[in-house]
């Protein structure tokens, strides 16, 4: 029988813990400082244009937005599905969550053509957009999974754990769907139309998700000095290869279904074969570093930490390449609008749109990445929401001593700073 | 709405006898540039000062959405009326002056020029500037009609008043001379 | 005049061509044939394709399904007289920087790949019955107004630019920089999207588009205003001779621009 969790906060050993949070708020500061040139001298300044409507903003943001949904994974297998191995993970898997969301939330407002009328975006809706249910699909996502924090961290509410994590993992299946259909739903462009943009986009939160709860769960290990054994790799690398693999099948159904169809013929050249930046980020970006690399590490080499949080670096490389060819390649592809024509104009239709990231897009983007990581790196501080130990020995039942046992400090009621440091949850 | 009266008042009334925005000879906080044109508003002036943005925003969207035109809370026609010789402008006629004043003090700021020329619509050579004097208070032509203390009077002279035949004949409308 | 007792009081005193109407209306009551002098120039703009002016306070009709049916064999090559009108008349010009340029209106280029025959026309917003660019809106802002024209309402538009991702016609732009010198009657900004009006703020005065006003003053005669759901209207006749074509008629969309002769 396993001994209850214990939650505890960052060390004290993680060195340097105030200046990666001053990097972090710098790196926000020049996020907002690069919104700001945005919105003043206007949208001219970055590489987006009136054909390349949505840029790297974007792709920083839905990224972000459904790294999200995934990134609370592992409290979802946990409270519905009832795996006890994932309970350790579960509240730090929350705050990721909540964190990321916020991240790219704000990316998404930044980059608005009149970020001041967020209160009209607040208060006035079009419930045919879904847009607009995104709106809420959000802002309901993070009640849901603070309400859920707070379950799982109060001993007293403990029953009410599962209940919340069943609506908090039906309510991003819901979100991620949203996302999906934002651009699922345009019809017009060749290289969104269809269905399955919604499920490609569950697959793509899955794994990325996981990718970024891993390596940021990993790095705080790593840097706070906590132990964490090869079983807890091995699982974690493990998910995250079939995760990938998920995501590759539904790449795959995409494009063949695309190349059924003659109609899309054109949109699945440009990205698979002669769309130069987009062909070779598919290939190379999205498919051998984002998942091929990735799933080797994964499924060969997982009991180092060390590889699987090499692996879910690429993954997240990768995700960023499959959305930039999503959102970008998919715009820079010209719209078909007289079929069997050459068209030219002074708008350049019928051309390939160019598009170039330019610094304040990317460093607004960033500023959002920064945004989610503060938002860890303070809740790590100050809620005791990381287990103390993921040693082999601390979280598997079937664990047997090897010769040479890792030492475990057992600190049960280690006396914390504040009331509600070191805390054992209750497990069942 | 109210606690913007509030607002207003307070400081221009510092000390002195209660005084409301409703009472049109209050020297209440901020004191607007005079109108370039017209008698009247499209509201009395109590009312206006109090309640113009929710006119405006009303018409607004009236206009906008369902293509209700030629009511009177129009912006354009606030700015025809409104419009006075800017310095910021370089002596242009602009409403920011007019707008400006008390939303400086009430510390609003208005997005609507943003958009919406402040300037008023072109005229043509005919309808050219009036060369009378213009309203007195005015920054910029406070020393040539110091002397003039009749408000509003000075409308009826302009060469503008004369050309305007809505000014001039105007009875069953709004703007009229009285 | 009748007309103006009724609706004065609601009237802004000197609204449209600035001061000239409400006085006109009283000069009618007193001398009737100098009036009619006066009203020539306001006349001459009613002869291309008549329109009927929607008196003041009165919200646009459902009835009414405003369009235009571009016959494309009569648009000249190289004329971009629809083009130049429409800055004019709503103030849009060149940034210098062709990507992020604001084009409510543009001449379009065709060349077939089989056969090589080209021809141009000019392309804006299609003001379709189902517009896309309205559904996906977040805030409402995308609008389509009663008798069909589809609309931005700048004073709620966010700038989140979905509108112009899901719009099959690349008939939207976004204002990529500050905007100054607007025309009193087309207020334009930074920040928001825009695009082709179907000149509202003229249609409702009675009067034409400008695009349209302008091809029709040259003779050329490319395109035809009015209302499609008016049977007796020239556009619906005119419509109803000849088969017409609707881009990405495969959408569904129903656009109130018809092009024949494609
Ligand atoms: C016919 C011309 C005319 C029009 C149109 C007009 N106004 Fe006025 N407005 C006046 C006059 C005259 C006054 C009286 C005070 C003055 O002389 O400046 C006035 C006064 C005001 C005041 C009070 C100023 C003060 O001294 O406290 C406000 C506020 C105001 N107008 C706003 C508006 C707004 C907003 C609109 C557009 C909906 C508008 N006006 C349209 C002529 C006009
Ligand atoms: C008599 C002083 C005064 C004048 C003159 C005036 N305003 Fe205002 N305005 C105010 C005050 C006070 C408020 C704030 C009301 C509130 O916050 O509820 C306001 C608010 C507004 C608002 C709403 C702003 C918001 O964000 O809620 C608009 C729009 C507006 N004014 C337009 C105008 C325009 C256009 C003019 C010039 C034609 C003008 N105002 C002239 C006093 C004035
Ligand atoms: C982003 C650009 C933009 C901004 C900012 C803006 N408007 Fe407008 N406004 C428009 C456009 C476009 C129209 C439509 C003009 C038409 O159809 O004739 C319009 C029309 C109007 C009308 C109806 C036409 C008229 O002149 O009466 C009113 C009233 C109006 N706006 C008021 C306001 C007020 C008050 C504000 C500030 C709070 C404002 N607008 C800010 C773009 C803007």
């Amino acid at each position: 029988m396993l001994k209850p969790t214990v939650f505890d906060q960052i060390t004290d050993k993680a060195p340097g813990y105030y200046v990666v949070v001053g990097l972090l708020a710098v790196a926000i500061a020049i996020g907002l400082v690069s919104a700001y040139t945005m919105e003043t001298s206007g949208h001219h300044i970055t590489g987006m244009s009136n054909r390349i409507v949505w840029g790297m903003p974007h792709v920083f943001a839905v990224f972000l937005i459904v790294a999200a949904s995934g990134a609370l994974n592992a409290a979802s297998i946990s409270s519905v599905f009832g795996r006890t191995f994932y309970k350790p993970l579960a509240r730090i898997s929350g705050v990721t969550s909540i964190a990321l969301l916020i991240g790219g939330l704000s990316v998404l407002v930044l980059d608005l053509g009149r970020p001041d009328r967020l209160i009209v975006a607040m208060t006035t809706y079009n419930f045919k957009s879904i847009f607009a249910w995104n709106i809420f699909l959000y802002t309901g996502f993070m009640v849901i999974v603070v309400v859920y924090l707070w379950m799982m961290m109060e001993r007293r509410m403990a029953r009410f754990t599962k209940a919340a994590g069943m609506t908090a993992f039906l309510w991003r299946l819901a979100l991620t769907t949203g996302t999906g259909s934002i651009f699922g739903f345009l019809v017009a462009r060749q290289a969104y139309d269809a269905a399955i943009m919604a499920p490609l986009f569950i697959a793509m939160s899955l794994s990325l998700g996981m990718a970024v709860f891993t390596l940021v769960l990993f790095s705080i290990f790593w840097w706070s000095g906590k132990p964490i054994g090869s079983t807890i790799s091995q699982r974690l690398g493990r998910l995250l290869g079939i995760l990938i693999a998920a995501v590759l099948y539904f790449v795959i159904a995409q494009h063949l279904t695309n190349l059924y169809a003659t109609e899309h013929h054109g949109i699945e050249r440009f990205i698979l074969i002669d769309g130069g930046v987009y062909t070779h980020l598919f290939w190379w970006g999205q498919i051998l570093i984002g998942s091929l690399i990735p799933m080797y590490l994964l499924f060969k080499m997982a009991k180092c930490p060390c590889m699987v949080m090499g692996a879910a670096g690429l993954v997240i490389v990768g995700g960023f390449a499959q959305i930039y060819v999503i959102i970008i390649g998919g715009q820079a592809y010209p719209l078909l609008m007289f079929p069997g024509m050459e068209v030219t104009s002074s708008f350049f239709d019928g051309g390939i749109a160019a598009y170039a990231p330019s610094l304040p897009e990317v460093l607004l983007g960033l500023g959002g990445g920064a945004i989610a990581l503060l938002g860890i790196a303070l809740a790590v501080k100050t809620l005791p929401v990381l287990p103390h130990s993921l040693a082999n020995a601390d979280i598997d039942p079937d664990y047997t001593p090897p010769p040479e046992p890792e030492p475990e400090p057992e600190k049960e009621e280690a006396a914390g700073e504040d009331d509600e440091a070191p805390e054992a949850a209750a497990s069942s | 709405m109210v606690l913007a009266g509030v607002l207003l008042i307070t400081p221009g009334s510092a000390g002195a006898k209660e005084m409301s925005p409703t009472s049109p000879t209050s020297p209440w906080g901020p004191k607007p540039t005079k109108a370039f044109k017209g008698d009247k508003c499209v509201e009395p002036v109590d009312v206006m000062r109090r309640d113009h943005m929710n006119y405006l925003l009303h018409q607004r969207d009236e206009t906008v959405q369902q293509g209700i035109r030629g009511k009177k809370y129009s912006l354009r026609q606030c700015i025809e009326c409104h419009a006075v010789p800017d310095k910021q402008a370089g002596g242009e006629r602009t409403v920011e002056p007019f707008c400006g004043e008390c939303h400086k003090f009430a510390a609003v700021t208005i997005d609507c020029f943003q958009c919406h020329t402040n300037k008023p619509e072109k005229v043509k050579s005919t309808e050219a500037l009036p060369s009378g004097p213009l309203p007195p208070g005015h920054p910029t032509m406070n020393k040539k009609t110091s002397n003039s203390t009749n408000t509003g009077s000075w409308k009826k002279k302009t060469l503008f008043a004369a050309l305007d035949p809505a000014l001039q004949q105007g009875s069953t409308c709004n703007v009229q001379v009285r | 005049m009748s007309k103006c007792a009724k609706h004065c009081p609601e009237i802004a005193p000197n609204d449209a061509q600035n001061a000239i109407d409400p006085g006109r209306r009283r000069l009618l009551a007193g001398a009737g044939a100098l009036t009619t002098l006066m009203l020539a120039p306001g006349v001459s703009l009613m002869m291309s394709g008549a329109v009927e002016a929607r008196p003041a306070g009165v919200a646009a009709s459902a009835k009414i399904r405003w369009g235009i049916l571009i016959d494309v064999s009569k648009c000249p090559d190289g004329c971009d007289l629809c083009v130049t009108a429409c800055k004019d008349e709503n103030g849009w010009q060149e940034t210098g920087r062709a990507e992020t340029n604001v084009q409510w209106i543009r001449k379009v280029t065709l060349k077939d790949k089989n056969t090589g025959a080209i021809k141009t026309l000019p392309f804006m917003c299609q003001h379709c019955a189902e517009p896309p660019c309205v559904d996906v809106c977040p805030t409402g802002a995308s609008f389509k107004r009663a008798d069909g024209i589809v609309l931005v309402d700048k004073h709620t538009c966010i700038g989140c630019r979905y509108c112009m991702m899901a719009c099959p016609y690349a008939a939207r732009s976004f204002v990529h920089e500050q905007v100054t010198n607007q025309k009193p009657h087309a207020p334009r900004g930074k920040g928001t999207v825009e695009s082709c009006t179907m000149c509202v703020h003229r249609v409702d005065k009675g009067q034409i588009p400008a695009c349209v006003e302008a091809c029709t003053k040259a003779g050329n005669r490319t395109m035809i205003f009015g209302d499609l759901n008016d049977p007796n209207s020239e556009i619906a006749k005119a419509a109803g001779q000849h088969l017409t074509t609707r881009i990405r008629a495969d959408l569904g969309l129903d656009p109130g621009i018809l092009y024949s002769g494609l």
